[in-house]
This record gives C-alpha cells, structure tokens and sequence, in this order.
C-alpha cells in the first residue's frame, strides 16, 4: 500500500529497507555521501527532531522582547542588563526570527519536507493507478471478518456487492481465489492526498510569506485633523520596504482625516469609567486624479484602497500651539502630536522653534484633556477626552542641534545644553495654558497660546501582494490536515465461497492502514447492505 | 439588570465549584475503591495485534480494538455513576454561570483573564461529558474535573474583574471564533494529555517496576489508552490549527499584519509544533510509546503556561488579560 512512499522509517513502513543505510555505510563515494545524508535528513527522525527543535528554538524570542515588535522594549533591556545583552546581541536573539540559527532550523525542516513530499507524491500517484490488490485467501484472520448466505449464484452476488463498493467510493477489482470468484476494494487514496495537500501547502505557506515579505511594504505617518497622509516615500515618518520593493510598488493616492471620533464610558458610576467604546476615523481618500471618497477606518476595519490597506494603530492629541515674537508676528502655528502615557491621554509633547525669536528656543509639555489636581499637589488626567484640558510646558533656551542633527529625534529634546527659562529650575514658573489663553514669555521672547486640540491618529500602511496566498495555502493546510486525520483508509473484501451442496456463503472482511475504530462496523454494513439487495434481486 | 445577572453568574459558578469539590472526591474515592477490588473487574479493551498481512509487498500492521470495550458502559461502580453525575449537574450550572456572565456583558463572555478561565473550563468538562458517548473514559473524571477546579478557584480569586465594555481590538467576530475554538482544541489536548499520563503509569507498571496504584489494573491497557489519546489530540490539534490561522487573520484586521512574533502568537505556534511532533514521533520508530506520551504531557503543558505565564508576566500585544 502506501507504506512503501512513507519515509524509511515511518513506524508503519516496511522493515525491508531499515537496514539500507547502514549496508552501504563503509564503501561510500562523495554521492554516496551525499546519498546517505539526504536519506538523513529526509527521514521521520530528522522531521521529528527538527520540529521539537523549532519549538524550542522559538523560546528565547518570546522571554527577550524583539526589534521587530517591540524596539523600545529592546533598548530598555539592554539598559537594564549591560552584561547580558551583548552577549544576546551577539546570538541575534533580539531579532530571533529572523536569526541565522532559527532560519537554519526552519530551511532545513524545509528540505527535509520537500525531500519527503516529492517522492511520496509520485508514489501515491502509482497507487492511484493500480489495481487494488489480490484478495487474501484466508479472509478469517482479518479484521472484521463475517459471513452470510447467499440467495444468489456467487458470480451475480459478487457483480453486486462490486455494484455496493463502487457506490461506497471503493476502487474495485474482481478476481478468482481459489477457484472463488471474489471482489477486492480500496478506498480512502484522499488519506495520503490530504496528507500530500497538507505538507506541500506548508511549503506554500512559507513561500508565500517570503514573497510578500519581499515585495510589500509598511508604512507610517502620524496624521493630525485636517492633514492628509499620502502614500509617498517622503510623507511617511517611517517605512519597511521589503527586500524586492521598487519605488513604482507605491501608488499614488492620499488620505486626509477629516475628523476622529473617539467614543469613551462617560457613566460615572462605572468601574469603566473613560474605557474606549470605539474609536472612529473619518477619512478623505483620494486615489490618483480620482474623485475624493469619504469612508471610515476603524480598529478592526481597515480601509482597503490600490492594492493596500490602511489601519487605525494610535491615536491621541496635537495641541496647536501659536508662538508670537515681541512684536506680535506670529512664527509658528501648527500642531504637534503628543504622546499619550495613560489610558487617560495624559500626554507628553516636544516642541522645537529654531526660528523666528531672538532665541532659540525648546518646549517640553504636558497635556491633561481633563486636569485635576493629586493629593501629592501634582496634575493628572482623570477621563481621556477634552473636559479640563490644561497644557503645562517648560521653556527653554539655546541651541537646539537641529542644524547638527544633535537634535533630530522629533520627539526628544536634550536639554543638557539649554538653558530653563520657565519651569521648576527657573525663575519663572512651569507655563499652564487652558484653551485659548495665551501667556508672556519670559525675557520679552514673545507670547505663547493654546490655540486649537485637534486629534491624531497614526496610520499603518501595508501593501502585501502574496497575503491572499497566505490564506489560501493556510486553508489548505487545515483542509488537507483533516482530509489525511479523519478519511480511513480501507480494503474491503467479499469472496463467495460455493460449497458442495451448491449453497453460496459470502465473506465479508476488511482491513485498515493505522487507527480506524470504524472498520468493524463498516465491513458488518457492507454485509448488511449486501445481503438485503441479493433479497430484492431474487425476489424481483 | 447587569448587576443582577453578575451575581447569578457567580452564585452558580460558586455552586458549581461546590458541586465539582464532591464530584472530584467521588471519582477519587471510585478510583480506590478499584484499587480494592482489583480482580473483580476484568480488563477491559486489549488491543490484539494481528500478525503482519503480506499484501502488495508491504507490511501493515492492524489493530484490531476489542469493540466490547469502546461501548460506553451504561453502568459502573456507585461512586462513578454518582461522580459522574454530580459533574454533569455542576456543569448546567458552571454554563448557567457563562451565560449569566454573558448577559450581564453583553457580548461573548470570554474576553479577560477571569471570563477566559470560566468559559474554557465550562467547555473542557463539557468535553469531558461529552466524549463519553464516544468512549467511556470516566476514570480520568478525578483528573478533569479536578483540574477544572482548580483553575476556576484561581480565576475566581486571583483573575476576578467586573464587567466591562471591549476595548476596540476585541471588538470582532474572531473573538468569537478564535477563543472559543481555542478552547476547545484545549479540552481535547486535556483529555490527551490526562490519558497520557495513565498510559506512562501503566507502561511503568507493565515493565515490571512496581507503580503502588492498584486501579491502573482496571483501567485499559497502555496501547489503548495511546490510541484514545491520538484520537483525541489529533482532534484537538484540527482545532489548534483553525485557532492558529484565525489568529492570524483576526491579527491582521486588528493589528495590520498577520503574524508579527508578538510573544502569545510565538506560543500558539510553539505548542502548534510540538503537537505536530507529537504525530510524527507516533510514526516514528523507536519513538511510539511512552516518549510520544511525554510529547502530548509537555504539549498540554505548554497550553497552561501559554494561558498562565505568558498572559500574566509576558509583554506582548495580547494585554487583555484585564488584571
Ligand atoms: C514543516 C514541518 C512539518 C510539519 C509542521 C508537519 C506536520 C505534520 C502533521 C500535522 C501531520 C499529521 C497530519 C497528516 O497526516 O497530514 C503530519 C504527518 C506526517 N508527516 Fe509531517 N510535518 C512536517 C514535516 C515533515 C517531514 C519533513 C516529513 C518527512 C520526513 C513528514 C512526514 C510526515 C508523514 C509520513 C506523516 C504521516 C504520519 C502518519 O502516518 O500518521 N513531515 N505532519
């Protein structure tokens, strides 16, 4: 059957070539070689010992955070274990999956399998194609083995129960035993398919995966209220090209937020108090010299457009803040996004005006959407939306690196060279500004206001061309898997026996490859089934 | 309303745990009541290995699984019957307590820790319940329903939240799908690896070193209960694999991008392949046996600590666990 297209040591194939490797051990050629170690390799042992392998290897990555989806995580470890992270860096564990030894474990898992699936699959083709097999002669050892009379000559009841395999989805063949006429039947060839599906869909899966890996691309871009993300190499704050990606993969089209409609618990009795309900961003999207179209993304509804999709990741606050020098002339007006450190949106914001005043000078804010005052005397936040909303910022002055690139970080500001003109280390105190109030600067610099609190949201931008293939190989990974589990695998026999007084007995028995609790009950229904359509052929 | 149905869900869940205390206890009184009356029960369900059949130049090696023995036995000792039922009572309860929870949230009940734990411990003793019109596998009761217990007092104690609204990523059908097919796949795994368990017991004692457990003479043979254990993990891995893709595809809609190495998403794969090995190493010589059987223990194993470790003290996007 098909043992024979099983790696050499599947625990149910044949013992005949168990001892192959060893036999041609001594004399060896370079091919030999080769021979041996791919004979190696694609054996059950070396699939079984590379998967157990890939399972523990895939650990480390899950204990160290990862540079892939968790950078930050990644240099606060390495703050953390001075000694130890060199020594990780050195292992790739911080970029674990993507490491040379993970890869190594998974691509020769890879090989293995393919070196499995090519010569199993040209076997299963031959034994689709031939004949099922002679009957046994003595059909009382095996499993499930029963017999009836006939009311019919042997010859017809054999036509019949040949008639009831066929119909069962059994592969038929008649022969003559012993000068018995008797019909052999298989079925269950979807087994192996299923099993062939599966392990070749795998394949497809990680090819699929490389691909899209390959030729896709993320992108992102903060985006405040009434501004627009384009999809453009300059307009994104960051892009992951993959390793096939051209600049023509990015089809032009732009995306404006009109607005973002965040939705809160606002019951004041609820433990939940401030918990988001929904999160709604309303957008403007304008394909090439298309007409604009208006449409939604929320969090588990991205916005699908030109071959990409669009989703909601972060969202929180970018307070205009309009700077006026002495005389009055506004020099900056714009909004700048925050970070939000609580569920509360309290929130942390850098601005830098290199230009337009007689200093430089560098602001770190706070944002409370809704202040209130500790116990300890200090600001925070109580509810995420707009119901108190207080900026406080301290000033200061000097130069802020933005021509040396000392002070590239948008949002960090190295205050070791500047000077504190307002805030806890100055003579003037920490600026607090509600909505709309504006404020002196010290040292004559100019005024300061809080003009407008817009929201922002941060969008992801991905284009994967093979992740539909992803899905379809996954599903045929689970298609195949329960094909090859749950489809029994079976020969079915009945041979009639005409004794010497002219009476005919039917023997009934099956026989199955591995676990099938069913094959009892099925070779007793096709004895069933048998006998009640001989009755109706004799009466009719 | 909402407080109301919180309280009937935890007034049942607590019932319910009462219930299964009584029910744990019985099933192991049952079990040593076995243990004195060893020789009195036959074993049951010998697996007859029918020689090696010469067909087609190939060897197939059949077991032949006495049917007898695959009946559920409608009866059985007193304290079983009794065990069994009380399980069943406490379970209508325990998912009284799950649909109670749900009408008091208004969505699935299955989306913290706590929820988490009441709900998949509702469908593992269900599984548990429901197996045994397939087989009769009452014996691993003390085991299940113990188990169960267990987690729910330390999700009833430790894990308790209110009810509160989803936050946005949850809010999807493939919370639905995804967790609940989750949970499945694990009864199966639990039973798997329950019966694994008794099958290294009975290896043990069938080569002679002396295991002072005197049930294990009642109890199906080590081949058979490996056999039963395959069927059911095999069941349960169908699940994991569905669990794995829907996993997938809901992290896509919800994170923009479908597989990211986010420590919960390394787990499920983790445990994913060592099922995979372990129906491999079942078709691998030298390695059926009692090494698969460590396989399947250390699977389930690794399920646990996937829910426990890894959601409490691993930082990843999966933070829902609400604590
Ligand atoms: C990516 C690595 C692999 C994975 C995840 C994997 C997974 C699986 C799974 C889940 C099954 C059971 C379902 C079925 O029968 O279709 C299976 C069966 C099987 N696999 Fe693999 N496999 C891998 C690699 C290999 C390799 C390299 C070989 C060849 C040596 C192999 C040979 C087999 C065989 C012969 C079976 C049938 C076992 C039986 O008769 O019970 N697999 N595999």
């Amino acid at each position: 059957m098909t043992d024979s297209s099983r790696p050499s040591d599947h625990f149910d194939s044949s013992a005949a070539r168990k001892g192959d490797d060893r036999v041609v051990q001594p004399k060896l050629g370079p091919i030999g070689y080769l021979r041996f170690f791919w004979r190696q390799l694609t054996s059950m042992k070396t699939a079984l010992f590379l998967l157990l392998l890939l399972a523990i290897a895939a650990i480390p990555g899950s204990l160290v955070p990862q540079v892939s989806s968790d950078p930050n995580g990644v240099i606060q470890f390495k703050a953390n274990n001075p000694t130890l992270a060199p020594i990780l860096e050195t292992f790739q564990v911080f970029t674990t999956y993507s490491s040379v030894w993970f890869s190594a474990i998974y691509l020769l898992l890879f090989v293995s399998l393919i070196g499995c699936v090519i010569p199993r699959t040209r076997h299963h083709f031959d034994a689709l194609r031939a004949r099922p097999p002679k009957t046994p002669a003595n059909l009382q050892r095996l499993e499930g083995f029963t017999t009836r009379s006939s009311p019919a000559a042997a010859e017809a009841a054999i036509a019949v129960g040949q008639q009831l395999l066929k119909r069962q989805g059994y592969r038929t063949e008649l022969y003559t035993i012993n000068g018995s006429p008797t019909v052999s039947a298989e079925r269950g060839y979807l087994r192996e398919t299923g099993n062939l599906v599966f392990h070749s869909a795998l394949i497809g899966v990680l090819i699929a995966v490389g691909l899209g890996g390959g030729f896709g691309y993320t992108g992102q871009r903060v985006v405040v209220e009434g501004y627009a993300l384009s999809n453009s190499l300059a307009s994104y704050d960051s892009f992951n090209p993959g390793r096939f990606f051209t600049d023509a993969a990015l089809e032009p089209y732009s995306i404006g937020l009109d607005s973002f409609v965040p939705t809160y618990d606002d019951d004041l009795t609820s433990s939940s108090l401030g918990q988001v309900l929904d999160y709604t961003a309303n957008v403007t999207s304008t394909l090439g010299g298309g007409e604009p179209q208006k449409a939604t993304i929320k969090v588990n509804e991205p916005l699908a457009i030109a071959g990409t999709s669009v989703y909601l990741l972060g969202n929180g606050y970018a307070p205009v803040v309009t700077v006026r020098d002495s005389d009055g002339n506004t020099v900056f007006s714009q909004p700048t996004a925050f970070l939000p450190q609580d569920a509360n949106l309290f929130s942390l914001g850098i601005i830098k005006i290199p230009d337009g005043l007689k200093q430089q000078i560098g602001i770190r804010a706070l944002f409370y959407p809704t202040a209130v005052l500790t116990n300890l005397g200090t600001l925070a936040s109580s509810y995420p939306d707009l119901v108190n909303p207080e900026l406080t910022m301290e000033v200061y002055t000097g130069d802020l690196g933005l021509d040396n690139g000392r002070g590239t970080n948008a949002y960090a500001l190295d205050t070791d060279s500047l000077t504190q003109i307002a805030g806890r280390t100055a003579d003037s105190p920490t600026i607090k500004l509600g909505l709309g109030d504006s404020i002196d600067l010290p040292n004559g610099l100019g005024s300061i206001e809080l003009t407008a609190i817009p929201r922002f949201v941060s969008l992801d931008v991905h284009h994967d061309p093979a992740q539909v293939w992803v899905l379809i190989f996954a599903i045929l990974v689970l298609a195949g898997l329960v094909t090859s589990l749950f489809i029994p695998r079976r020969r079915m026999w009945i041979t009639a026996v005409t004794a010497a007084d002219g009476s005919v007995g039917l023997e009934y028995a099956g026989l199955a490859r591995g676990d099938d609790p069913g094959l009892n009950a099925a070779v007793s229904e096709i004895a069933g089934k048998h006998v009640d359509q001989l009755g109706l052929k004799v009466e009719s | 309303m909402t407080e109301n149905f919180v309280l009937y869900s935890n007034i049942a869940v607590y019932s319910a745990m009462a219930i299964y205390t009584i029910a744990f206890i019985m099933f192991t009184l049952d079990l040593s009541r076995r243990s004195a009356n060893v020789g009195a029960t036959a074993e049951v369900g010998a697996t007859i290995r029918v020689g090696q059949l010469a067909s087609a130049g190939s060897t197939d090696l059949l077991e032949r699984v006495d049917s007898s023995a695959t009946a559920p036995a409608a009866k059985g000792p007193r304290y079983l019957r009794a065990a069994f039922a009380l399980t069943a009572f406490g379970w209508a309860l325990h998912v009284g307590a799950v649909f109670f929870r749900g009408f008091a949230a208004g969505r699935v009940p299955w989306a913290n820790m706590f929820e988490f734990t009441l709900t998949a411990t509702a469908i593992i003793v269900g599984v548990f319940l429901l197996v045994q019109v397939w087989q009769d596998l009452r014996f691993l009761g003390s085991f299940v329903v113990g188990f169960s217990l267990i987690a729910l007092g330390v999700g009833t104690t430790n894990f308790y939240v209110d009810v509160v609204p989803l936050p946005p990523a949850l809010q999807s059908a493939w919370l639905v799908i995804h967790v609940f097919v989750a949970s499945l796949g694990t009864g199966f795994f639990a039973l798997g690896a329950a019966l694994s368990v008794v099958q290294l017991l009975q290896a043990r004692r069938a080569a002679g070193k002396a295991v002072g457990l005197k049930f294990l003479d009642t109890l199906p043979a080590a081949d058979k209960l490996e056999n039963l254990a395959y069927r059911l993990i095999v069941v349960g891995f169908v699940f994991w694999t569905f669990t794995l893709i829907a996993g997938a595809v809901w992290a896509e809609r919800a994170w923009g991008r479908y597989w990211g190495w986010d420590t919960k998403e390394v787990w499920t794969f983790i445990i994913w392949t060592i099922f995979a090995g372990y129906i491999h190493a079942r078709a691998t010589r030298g390695w059926r046996g009692s090494r698969s059987a460590w396989l399947a223990i250390i699977g389930f194993g690794a399920v646990v600590f996937n829910f426990t470790i890894v959601n409490l003290f691993f930082k990843g996007l999966h933070a829902y666990s609400g604590l």
